[in-house]
């Protein structure tokens, strides 16, 4: 499956990524590689395979639905590049 | 006397209960060699304060009495570990200044047994790479290089150099594709992958949820048998972290290895290998038989697919934990006129190309209309792979191969940097055992012609690290590597 410049358009603004125009085609190129070279999978009959998400089989675990943490604003917003009034800061979104 | 940089963790302890030297003057001896080492670019942070506190404290717990496992060793730490008040960037122009406010359990777990921290170190990219290159700090240098720059491999590639410099007495790594084998064996040190769920993952950055593990980088195994004790353990706060006991890894080093079954992959022997590695598989296997283990020939089906399985599993889960740097809550923020162009200039300028790529890879195979295709067609084979591993678990206890099929190559290769797939096959030995779950070790076994280390890998049962490092006990022995 070759993908073509529009899809990875597509893909790069579904990832939040920018590409430049001139960089298209290498990306175009760089990116079938890849695909032909991963598409060898399909050489494997799983018909009768189920998929394995994880290692450890059997259920993820789970705990109670209760509060573990909070009142850490402070730690919470220390690395934010902008904050105001306690709250993250962000250019305006509403018009 | 030696060197004091020059000690194994078990060496250093030892002294340092006996009062042969103070936990201050150890931890003074490796700063002086990490600056002397600068060349190596192992450390992209350099905590001499942080770490000459903690020694005094060391040094106050032995006057008491009171020392703990590991009081007073000096250990580097790869920057993928996020480390309270310390700026953790995985290496990455994305995470530019930011300074956690919380510790990693794996790390929580060495300071409570008085470990003392001497930096951070260098790494490929949010461990994407095998080379170290895609840091944003430059890549760091293999101590083994003589005219032209080495790679120290990747992605632990700082941790690896440091610890082969004497940089620091152990180091932590991280492994999801061979991420501490490889660069360990680069590097002629020990390096052991734990179990899936031996280690917590909590706080530190994730790359590919479902592989990743972090464990110890060190001078010799039982370093690492030492040091993987105390980082291992159950952890609430890490849902897959597993609820298993963890044994006292040192107790296995010397036992007899006798009737051991070594399996050893024909898959793992392609046409073309390099045939000084051959050379030394065969003689590594020599070694075990000569001690009483019985050598098995088993096969590994799937191994060819192993791979491409991991190139769609490994972007796609790295697609998904990497959209949560958007510039709003940490790191770098490249401001655009609305918001959705804050989100896309940052990520465009915090990530690298090798990071993009995979970022690229894993939302297309994720994408509408593709997720069967390549997602979950990876997902079926990644099963067949596990299954492969169970079905020759039956037939022995341990399985012998190559850690890579090269030894360290040269800063700026010119085949892996016109296509990135050249660059993935070196991850050839090692990323099966990711896919599966299973705990691996590297370890140097000798030098090529070159001069370079190349080291073998033990693979073992889910759970059954003791066994790897039983045999890698004796291969040690055996071997005689010398490190540099």
């Amino acid at each position: 499956m070759a993908i073509d410049n529009q899809t990875v358009k597509r893909v790069a603004s579904l990832a939040h990524l920018k590409i430049e125009d001139d960089k298209l085609d290498a990306t175009k190129e760089e990116f079938n590689k890849i695909l032909n070279w991963v598409e060898q999978l399909n050489e494997v009959d799983t018909s009768n395979v189920e998929p394995m998400f994880c290692v450890n089989g059997g259920e993820v675990p789970e705990r109670e639905d209760e509060v573990t943490d909070g009142n850490i604003k402070e730690a919470v917003l220390k690395n934010a590049p902008m904050q105001e009034f306690g709250y993250f800061a962000v250019p305006k979104v509403v018009e | 006397m030696t060197e004091l940089t020059q000690l194994t963790i078990s060496q250093s302890l030892k002294g340092l209960k006996n009062k042969d030297f103070t936990a201050t003057e150890l931890t003074n001896a490796y700063l002086k060699k990490m600056e002397s080492g600068r060349k190596y670019n192992a450390y992209v942070l350099e905590m001499p304060d942080v770490a000459l506190k903690a020694a005094l404290q060391a040094d106050t717990h032995y006057a008491n009495g009171t020392e703990r496992a590991l009081e007073g060793i000096p250990l580097g730490i790869k920057d993928l570990f996020c480390t309270k008040d310390i700026r953790s960037t995985a290496c990455s122009h994305i995470l530019d200044g930011f300074v956690p406010q919380y510790e990693s359990t794996v790390t929580q777990n060495l300071l409570e047994q008085g470990a003392v921290f001497l930096g951070k170190l260098n790494m490929d990219e949010f461990a994407m790479g095998g080379s170290n290159e895609t840091s944003y700090f430059k890549p760091a240098v293999n101590p083994y290089s003589t005219e032209k720059p080495l790679v120290p491999g990747g992605s632990s590639g700082g941790s690896a150099a440091a610890v082969a410099a004497d940089m620091c007495a152990g180091a932590t790594g991280t492994d999801t594709g061979g991420s501490i084998r490889q660069p360990a064996a680069f590097c002629g040190i020990v390096g052991i992958k734990p179990t899936y769920g031996r280690c917590s993952r909590w706080g530190i950055m994730a790359f590919a949820s479902s592989l990743d593990q972090a464990g110890p980088m060190t001078k010799d195994v039982r370093d690492a048998a030492l040091m993987l004790k105390i980082m291992a353990g159950y952890d609430k706060k890490d849902s897959t972290s597993a609820k298993v006991d963890v044994p006292d890894f040192e107790k296995v080093l010397g036992q007899d290895i006798k009737g051991l079954k070594i399996g050893l992959p024909a898959e793992y022997r392609p046409d073309g290998l390099n045939a000084e590695i051959e050379a030394y598989w065969d003689k590594a296997a020599e070694m075990l038989k000569s001690r009483g283990a019985e050598i098995v020939p088993i096969s590994l089906p799937h191994t060819k697919y192993a791979l491409p399985v991991y190139y769609i599993i490994a972007p796609a889960e790295a697609s998904s934990n990497l959209a949560r740097y958007d510039g709003i809550r940490y790191g770098l923020r490249v401001n655009g006129e609305k918001l959705d162009d804050l989100y896309v200039n940052t990520r465009t300028e915090g990530f690298g190309a090798e990071v993009k790529r995979r970022i690229m890879i894993g939302t297309y195979v994720l994408s509408a209309g593709y997720y069967d295709a390549y997602y979950l067609k990876a997902q079926k084979v990644r099963r067949l792979i596990k299954n492969d591993f169970e079905e020759a678990f039956k037939k022995c206890d341990l399985i012998l191969t190559p850690t890579s099929p090269v030894s360290a190559f040269e800063i700026g290769d010119k085949s892996m940097k016109e296509n990135p797939i050249n660059m993935y096959l070196n991850d050839v030995f090692t990323v099966s055992v990711n896919l599966a779950g299973l705990p691996a070790m590297s370890l140097p076994i000798g030098l090529d012609k070159k001069g370079l280390p190349l080291s073998m890998q033990l693979i073992g049962k889910a759970f059954d690290e003791e066994t790897i490092f039983k045999a890698a006990y004796a291969l040690e022995k055996d071997a005689g590597f010398k490190r540099k």
